[in-house]
């Protein structure tokens, strides 16, 4: 996609402030974020600060970059082929894209859940306990069992597969799955957990339940979240990033956000004027 | 349309039934214990394909010990690794190693391997099988692989799981069902193999002592008896077809339950 702006659309905004508006000390910074794929240049100068125990939701219309700007937190983008990163992304202040960062420890520090859930073709069991056993962070079977029903507990599904662990996560229902896939990134104990649309394919309960959950998680983790419904920014999240065209047209609280947005744009697009 | 097609698929099942039980019933009258364990005798004393069954099992092993990590690997690496011009190069070779004559395999290896060591062994045989195992299961691996959808990959390094172990430990496991679909394709194709082993495993009367000297099959003893004058000869082999035939489907049949979806 080319970043040419069309006409009229034209994005001449200046950020005033790009400091999270909170009292939360940030646990990511992102300082002057450019990303290309291939010669596209996807996202441009982003700097934006996500305060560590808050939900940060990234909006913004389709092809802004906010998925991609999601997956720069954790590397995820390193695996698709021809793509580029410029500036710094710091966490707990030190930049994931230095030379000698290990992005085995990053993705640990840095969980994800993607828009469709992903189980692992293998037992509920396994799937949760995936990610500890290939980091070693249990050492024995009586430990790995109760990670795994910690995090199925954190990710409120315990009690619906307590009987069937031995049983296959594909079995599940949609809703139980993305669950099942929140208590796998849960289960190495992550600081930050990154959500790609989570409820999108899901149905209004199913997506309640998911909503529910992050209310509850954000107590211990740092939660960003990309997502296309404006409802559910405005109802999990208490900062809100608006995307457009791959810059960062405005970070602010959800509550001002909504309310009296400091940017034109973000008006015209939370109004439904376009997007 | 429906009628044309229902026909066409009975006239198929029905050529391979007639087969199949055409060789159940000349086979079976020679079958007995006897003839399951011993080895052959001239003419009028009976014997058996004991040595046979035995030479191609460990022919097969080999073939599979050989043929099944290469092509695993392989196709791996076109799935996972070679998405360059190099794994186009590889792919190319492989598509065409598919359509070589087994024939030409054996008069390779019997070039390569038997005129260096001078003499016929178990292990130019199994050298000249996993050669022809290995585009197969190579090609499988990569198509099956590639069925394996990205999101899956991701889960996993998303995890923090390094590359090897995802494609080791999710990848692999998740088109398990279809690569062993594969495998199982290469060895009944392989087990019914003459021409290969002929000038390289070459044959043997006796119980094999090693896999450094000339060793039998079943496939080399069925074309020896067929093409004997002897109506006691042609009589075992059919019995002996009868069990390469029935060897086959118990692999095909076990390959299948052992690798069935499980999850």
């Amino acid at each position: 996609m080319s970043m040419t702006p069309t006409a009229g659309m034209k994005p001449k905004f200046e950020i005033k402030s790009r400091a999270a508006p909170s009292s939360h000390a940030a646990k990511i910074s992102v300082k002057d974020l450019n990303f290309y794929y291939g010669r596209n240049q996807a996202l441009e100068s982003i700097s934006v600060e996500l305060p560590e125990k808050m939900v940060t939701a990234f909006i913004g219309p389709s092809g802004c970059g906010k998925t991609t700007f999601l997956r720069t937190l954790n590397r995820m983008n390193d695996v698709v082929p021809g793509t580029r990163v410029e500036g710094d992304v710091l966490i707990d202040g030190e930049n994931i894209y230095a030379a000698g960062a290990d992005v085995v420890d990053l993705r640990r520090k840095v969980g994800m859940v993607f828009q469709k859930s992903n189980p692992f073709p293998k037992s509920i069991f396994e799937n949760v306990a995936y990610g500890l056993r290939i980091n070693r962070l249990t050492s024995s079977r009586g430990e790995l069992e109760a990670r795994v029903e910690e995090a199925l507990t954190d990710a409120a599904l315990w009690t619906e597969v307590k009987d069937r662990l031995k049983s296959s996560a594909l079995g599940l229902s949609g809703g139980q799955q993305q669950r099942l896939c929140i208590a796998r990134a849960l289960a190495v104990r992550p600081e930050v957990i990154l959500m790609d649309e989570p409820a999108s394919a899901l149905d209004p309960i199913a997506t309640s339940k998911i909503e529910e959950l992050i209310f509850v998680l954000k107590q211990h983790y740092t939660i960003a979240i990309v997502t296309h419904n404006m409802q559910q920014a405005a109802r999990v999240s208490d900062l809100t990033a608006f995307f457009l065209l791959g810059k960062l047209v405005e970070v602010n609280t959800t509550e001002k956000m909504f309310t009296a947005p400091d940017e034109k744009l973000t008006e015209d697009y939370i109004t439904g004027r376009f997007g | 349309m429906g009628t044309l097609a229902a026909l066409c698929t009975i006239v198929a099942v029905s050529v391979l039934g007639i087969i199949l039980s055409y060789i159940a019933m000349r086979g079976i009258s020679s079958i007995s214990f006897r003839f399951l364990v011993d080895t052959p005798r001239p003419v009028g004393e009976g014997g058996g394909i004991g040595n046979a069954i035995v030479g191609s099992a460990v022919l097969l092993g080999l073939a599979c010990a050989a043929g099944i990590p290469t092509g695993i690997a392989t196709g791996v690496y076109l799935s996972e690794i070679g998405r360059n011009w190099f794994g186009n190069i590889v792919r190319f070779l492989i598509d065409t190693l598919t359509g070589i004559p087994s024939i030409v395999t054996g008069v390779f290896v019997y070039a390569v391997i038997v005129l260096r060591m001078k003499h016929f062994s178990a292990f130019a045989g199994g050298v000249a099988l996993a050669l022809i195992m290995i585009p197969i299961v190579a090609r499988t691996t990569e198509e099956m692989i590639k069925l394996v959808p990205h999101s899956l990959r991701e889960g996993a390094l998303a995890l923090g799981a390094p590359q090897w172990r995802v494609t080791l430990g999710v990848v692999l496991p998740a088109a398990a069902s279809g690569i062993a679909t594969g495998v199982m394709l290469s060895i009944a194709r392989v087990s019914g193999e003459t021409a290969p082993l002929l000038f390289t495993a070459f044959g043997s009367r006796f119980f094999p002592n090693g896999l450094n000297e000339p060793i039998a099959s079943l496939t080399v003893q069925i074309y020896n008896y067929a093409i004997s004058p002897y109506d006691e000869w042609h009589a075992q082999a059919w019995a002996a077809t009868l069990v390469l035939m029935t060897l086959i489907l118990t692999i095909n049949v076990s390959v299948r339950f052992l690798t069935r979806k499980k999850f």
